[in-house]
């Protein structure tokens, strides 16, 4: 401890993250020279690809900007549509949307929980290792994201790149009978989530904290993930379709991704921004399980959203076992509302597992998009992520930590971002 | 898991296996992940060495390599070729990787200093013209779909573990469509690829009451002025068809071909 260290760290192409990016740091004689996050992902120009094409085509193609959030684009896409349009989903839609919504946030949470990160915490390279040492925690993984999977499959007609979701509604609506044993299996699963607090609560989360400024959208009384108002714990509030004055994307140099700011040179969006700004309204079982974690809001401590990830875990499986029983309790109406296309624009802001996730589109009077825009939470936590680097790159310097506990520290600390770079830059 | 495995009292080995991403979502390789049930079942029959989204330390001594993903800079060319050079097999994962996937659309404005500046508004960020693998290097095998069916992943990976032949299905999801006894989208007013797009997903979007959408390129011996003639008569316009046919690549030639 204490002595002045050197190191050059190179990371290139992080494992146990979507899409390709590289962590540097170089220290000298115990001072950071340099440390960055530099994204190096391929852009697939999505939105000008999106121009030109038909209105009923973006919601498919947006889909693809992502497989592990593909529900959330579609959704944000067809709000975009659905606003840019004056349509008002019904409620049995909105419920259908918010429950498949579900479907996905617990799906990517668990595969990030136990497939990306708990190796990190169990000192193995990957989550194949664990299937002797840890075969419980695997099987309770597989059960968690079958159950996730499954409630995709039944509700959005396939897990990935859903296949019923459509701007107006749902091309068909699930059996009922289904979901009446889904929400048997989501009760059954509570058991398997206390269980992984457990788990999760026997690791040593890092102790590490930056501030900084926490953006999502704001609960209206529930808990916030399709659509309303956007703000930020420095006390920024904007409506959905100012969604530009919240983003705020720039360029920089080293990266193929673009970052964002707002009363800061950074922001944070994900798990951790979305219970640190609206912590009262998530299910007391979430609020119970955050506080045995610790998780105690205003959080700055980027590892948090490993926690913040489990926490919401619980919220949703609870949500969904009440959204079932409000579909269960009223009949099936109109699956899905006729479209009248016209000239305009609409936003579309949805939270998906990393963050508040914009789309935008501009149409002409036949519904063909003339401009469009997609503003992606991974390069909302960029900037982010960059300068929480630099600062553990400083603490761990002054600590006189060797490179392998630095290396290591550097990349659980982007893996707690859970961040997803081909999304980011699509 | 087990040491060894046999198939008909023959011992097999199980190959050594990476995986690699290019341009994509991702999201053929999260399939490949999917499937919880039979998941474990499957990764036992591969010796899994690289797959950089779900493990550190990966190794560049593989026999089967999965490409998912489009190439669309001239460093994933490269990456390609090596790995081209190591693998005795590699493969093709995904409509990306097949055809060009949705990336390819992006082509169609033929001006890509345009593209580039719609996006990133004259920032210097380099691209090229978005290709699948088979116009750099020799594909041993496709796997079609975006996303792939992990149903049929597992017995394409299976077969070729065994060292069984794979045949793709030549008929189109039309097939598969009516066979599951769906009604037919046409008949609700909806336009379907499924007449000439080539089988295997089991007519996954039309059993959802979703038109296909082509993602698995064209069947053998499509027949498109067939296509044309139900799309007129049900008064599906030209452009919705055409929309369809181009957004996953696969039906390049036979677009070309149409618009002689
Ligand atoms: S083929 Fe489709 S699902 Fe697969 S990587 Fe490409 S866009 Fe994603
Ligand atoms: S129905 Fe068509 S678009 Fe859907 S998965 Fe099958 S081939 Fe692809």
């Amino acid at each position: 401890m204490g002595e002045s260290i050197s190191c050059d760290i190179n990371i290139n192409h992080l494992t146990r993250v979507e899409g390709h990016g590289n962590i540097r740091i170089r220290i000298k004689n115990g001072k950071v020279e340099n440390a960055s996050w530099d994204v190096v992902e391929t852009p697939r120009f999505f939105e000008a690809i999106l121009v030109g094409k038909h209105w009923e085509n973006a919601p498919i193609l947006c889909g693809r900007i992502c497989g592990i959030c593909s529900i959330g684009h579609t959704l944000a896409s067809i709000r975009a549509v659905e606003n840019a349009f004056a349509m008002v989903p019904s409620l049995q839609t909105q419920r259908l949307r918010l429950l498949l919504k579900h479907m996905e946030t617990l799906q990517s949470h668990i595969l990030h929980l136990y497939f990306l990160v708990a190796p990190d915490f169990l000192g193995t390279d990957s989550v194949l290792e664990l299937i002797k040492p840890h075969g419980d925690e695997v099987q309770r993984a597989a059960r968690l994201k079958l159950l996730a999977n499954d409630g995709g499959d039944l509700i959005g007609g396939r897990r990935l790149h859903p296949t019923r979701t459509v701007v107006g509604g749902f091309t068909m609506l699930p059996d009922r009978i289904k979901l009446a044993t889904l929400r048997q299996r989501l009760h059954a699963a509570l058991a398997d989530l206390n269980k992984t607090a457990e788990l999760f609560g026997s690791f040593a989360i890092p102790d590490f904290t930056r501030e900084t400024e926490f953006v999502s959208l704001k609960s209206d009384g529930n808990y916030p993930f399709i659509g309303g108002q956007l703000v930020s714990s420095d006390g920024v509030l904007r409506e959905e379709e100012e969604y530009l004055t919240m983003s705020n994307e720039y360029m920089v140099s080293h990266s193929t991704s673009k970052w964002s700011k707002l009363s800061r040179p950074s922001l944070a969006v994900g798990a951790l921004a979305r219970i640190n700004n609206n912590f009262a309204s998530l299910h007391p079982h979430a609020q119970d399980i955050a506080n045995n974690l610790g998780l105690h809001p205003v959080s700055h401590n980027p590892f948090m959203n490993n926690v913040a990830q489990l926490v919401e875990c619980v919220h949703v499986v609870q949500d969904s076992i009440s959204l079932i029983d409000e579909l269960l309790g009223s009949e099936w109406q109109e699956p899905r509302q006729t479209v009248t296309p016209r000239a305009g624009a609409g936003t579309g802001a949805v939270e998906v597992p990393r963050g508040i996730l914009y789309h935008w589109y501009q149409f002409d009077k036949d519904g063909r998009i003339t401009r469009a825009d997609c503003v992606i939470p991974t390069s909302q936590n960029n900037a982010n992520i960059h300068y929480d680097i630099i600062a553990l790159a400083q603490k761990l310097a002054a600590q006189g930590k060797d490179d392998q506990e630095i290396r290591l520290l550097a990349e659980m600390l982007v893996r707690s971002y859970d961040p997803c770079i081909s999304c980011s830059v699509h | 898991m087990e040491k060894s495995k046999t198939y008909l009292g023959v011992e097999i080995k199980r190959p050594r296996t990476a995986f690699f991403e290019l341009s994509s979502c991702e999201g053929c390789q999260l399939q490949i992940l999917n499937k919880e049930a039979s998941l474990l079942n499957f990764l036992d029959l591969l010796e899994i060495v690289n797959f950089r989204e779900a493990m550190s330390n990966g190794s560049d001594d593989y026999e089967i390599a999965f490409v998912e993903g489009s190439v669309t800079r001239a460093d994933e060319e490269e990456r390609l070729l090596k790995i081209r050079k190591q693998a005795t097999t590699l493969v093709a994962l995904g409509s990306c990787a097949c055809f060009g996937g949705v990336n390819q659309l992006k082509n169609r404005f033929h001006d890509l200093e345009w593209v580039k500046n719609e996006v990133y508004g004259g920032h210097p960020i380099e691209t090229q013209e978005v290709r699948p693998l088979s116009d750099f290097v020799i594909v041993d095998l496709s796997i079609y779909g975006c996303p792939i069916k992990k149903e049929e992943v597992e017995e394409i990976v299976t077969n070729l573990v065994l060292g069984k032949s794979i045949d793709h299905p030549r008929y189109p999801v039309c097939m598969e469509c009516t066979a599951n006894g769906n009604i037919c989208l046409f008949n609700l007013g909806e336009p379907c690829l499924g007449p000439v797009t080539r089988a295997g997903c089991d007519a996954w979007c039309p059993n959802n009451r979703m038109g296909c959408w082509g993602c698995r390129g064209p069947s053998d011996e499509a027949n498109f002025s067939q296509l044309q003639e139900i799309m007129d008569s049900h008064n599906i316009p030209r452009q919705a068809m055409l929309d369809r046919l181009e957004c996953f690549g696969g039906f390049s030639s036979a677009i070309r071909e149409m618009e002689k």
